[in-house]
């Protein structure tokens, strides 16, 4: 202890005269007390350095907080470098949020059966009608037409039913009836056949009006329906004629729901026996009004039928008034009311059509 | 994309003369001219502010060793100095991060700066170890300690401020607490 008190006496010069010639001489001839005053000295120096380092530092601390840092960043940063620093130091980290976000997604989809056809099928059926045709027919044809190149060609790949709405030659149908086709063509049941080109067309409701374009057509004769406005209620008894084989086949049932396929209310829920080739029919009440368009079925249910509500078919003649010069003067008399079920179809079924779309 | 930085730069000279007089008002000085620079470097290239306090402070630290160990000399602008060794400070840490391209997005011309920052590294390294061993020592040894050798107050205001009965208690207190201290800086 007396050793180092003397060391930083002799270091911090407050030796003197006989004393500090002493030591002097002493550090001189022994290299060990020379070595340990190099030594505390060295660390004396540390600990110094340490204390201003550390004053220093506390010096600078308390000038930094007096200092605005987020209005000198504003200042020297201006905001675009700002979102372009901030896009470098994230991108790596939004990458791989994006990937597994995107891998979470598609996997999930997948094991859901997203992709599988069957769970994004709808059920609904639409009526419209593929004419199957034999083979041997077909050849049959083939032979016809090679013997008599005059004879019509006919070879129809779909049908439905259509209704006239004037006497003047416009009928009603469903848009899916036509969707696609190149030419169409109505036949009544006597076998009469006449061209016909669409003049109205909304897929968002399935409703389409067509024209007789035709020179042996005259006129259908007084329409015996009207087409009704207000709503039906439920549990009225309908009726529907159309064409699910290559002759009238009535269907009869009631009125079930006020909306149709998955609650639509432009449709109603009829329980009623259709087929393919029902689109397009005119749904009548049993007083002879038209209140809809049989339109199609539910798939995996009985006694589904769903029909366009008759409202639409006035909208849809509205519009095309509107957009066009057509003349339509619909019936406002109704001749089938009072009538038998049988004398109802009889005088019907001259005014519902097949509608042959090739 | 360098933004013009306006600030009131004091005179190299005076800095220098300032940091040898242990002035506060130049140590506010160089603090408030140079930190913004070095705020805008840090934070272009994916830094916060604390990053950029921090590497500030280290540099002023350098800087200070540098001048007191009195080889500084003016043959390049203070601000080309300070601006290097933050750079390479920075550079430094993103390697460590290892969250850099090896690039940077640079304000300004920089020097050779690698000899102070060994020189540096080698006080950092001796400031941590007596910062540890003073941690160590506990109390009252570091506070005599701290008293005597960095804040040169005398054994006898020690002694009253400790309440030894008399100088010589005081100084043989103050020797143990030195040999301990050795003993746990050359132990680290």
């Amino acid at each position: 202890m007396e050793l180092t008190e003397r060391i930083e006496a002799y270091l911090n010069g407050e030796m003197s005269g006989a004393e500090l010639e002493a030591f002097e001489s002493l550090r001189a001839t022994n290299p060990a007390l020379d070595q340990q005053i190099v030594a505390h000295q060295a660390f004396i120096t540390t600990l110094t350095n340490y204390g201003k380092k550390k004053k220093l530092m506390s010096d600078m601390n308390a000038i930094h907080e007096t200092l605005d840092v987020q209005s000198i960043k504003a200042d020297v940063i201006p905001a675009s470098t700002l979102v372009r620093m901030l896009w470098n130091k994230y991108r790596v980290n939004a990458a791989v949020a994006a990937s597994v976000a995107i891998l979470a997604v598609f996997t999930s989809l997948l094991l859901t059966g997203y992709f599988s056809h069957n769970a994004t099928k709808s059920d609904m059926n639409l009526l419209r009608r593929q004419v199957s045709r034999e083979l041997g027919e077909v050849k049959k044809d083939q032979k016809e037409i090679l013997r008599n190149m005059e004879a019509p060609v006919n070879p129809g790949i779909f049908g439905g039913t259509g209704f006239a709405l004037t006497a003047n030659g416009y009928v009603v149908t469903n848009s899916h009836v036509i969707k696609g086709a190149d030419s169409i063509y109505i036949q009544n049941g006597k076998g009469d056949s006449y061209k016909v080109n669409v003049v109205y067309d909304d897929p968002a409701f399935d409703l389409a009006i067509l024209k007789i374009n035709d020179a042996d057509f005259e006129t259908f004769g007084s329409i015996p329906y009207s087409i009704r406005k207000a709503q039906s209620d439920v549990s009225e008894n309908v009726f529907t004629v159309g064409f699910p084989k290559d002759d009238h086949v009535l269907g009869k049932g009631y009125l079930s729901s006020a909306s149709g396929y998955k609650g639509d209310t432009t449709e109603y829920q009829v329980d009623i026996t259709v087929n393919n080739g029902n689109s397009g029919g005119p749904l009548l009440d049993n007083r002879g009004n038209v209140i809809g368009v049989i339109k199609g079925k539910q798939s995996l249910a009985d006694g589904t039928g769903f029909a366009v509500k008759s409202k639409y078919i006035l909208a849809a003649v509205d519009s095309l008034q509107n957009t066009s010069d057509a003349q339509i003067v619909l019936n406002k008399k109704n001749q089938l009311a009072g009538l038998s079920s049988a004398d109802q179809y009889k005088k019907l079924k001259n005014y519902v059509f097949m509608v042959k779309v090739y | 994309m360098s933004r013009e930085i306006k600030s009131s730069v004091p005179e190299d000279s005076e800095v220098i003369l300032g940091i040898l007089n242990d002035s506060k008002k130049t140590l506010e000085g160089i603090y408030k001219a140079y930190f913004p620079m070095v705020l805008q470097l840090v934070v272009t290239n994916n830094g916060s502010e604390d990053d950029a306090k921090d590497i500030f402070q280290e540099s002023v630290i350098v800087l200070y060793d540098k001048v007191k160990a009195g080889n500084f000399e003016l043959n390049s602008k203070l601000k080309t100095f300070l601006y290097s060794v933050c750079r390479r400070l920075w550079l430094k840490r993103l390697n460590i991060k290892s969250r850099s391209s090896g690039n940077i997005a640079d304000f300004e011309g920089i020097e050779a700066v690698e000899q102070d920052l060994e020189y540096h590294e080698e006080k950092d390294r001796q400031f941590k170890q007596m910062d540890e061993a003073l941690g160590h020592l506990g109390e009252p040894c570091r506070t005599i300690i701290e008293e005597f050798y960095i804040n040169n107050k005398s054994m006898q205001e020690i002694c009253e401020a400790f309440g030894y009965t008399n100088a010589d208690n005081a100084k043989n207190q103050k020797y143990k607490c030195l040999q301990r201290l050795k003993k746990l800086f050359f132990q680290v």
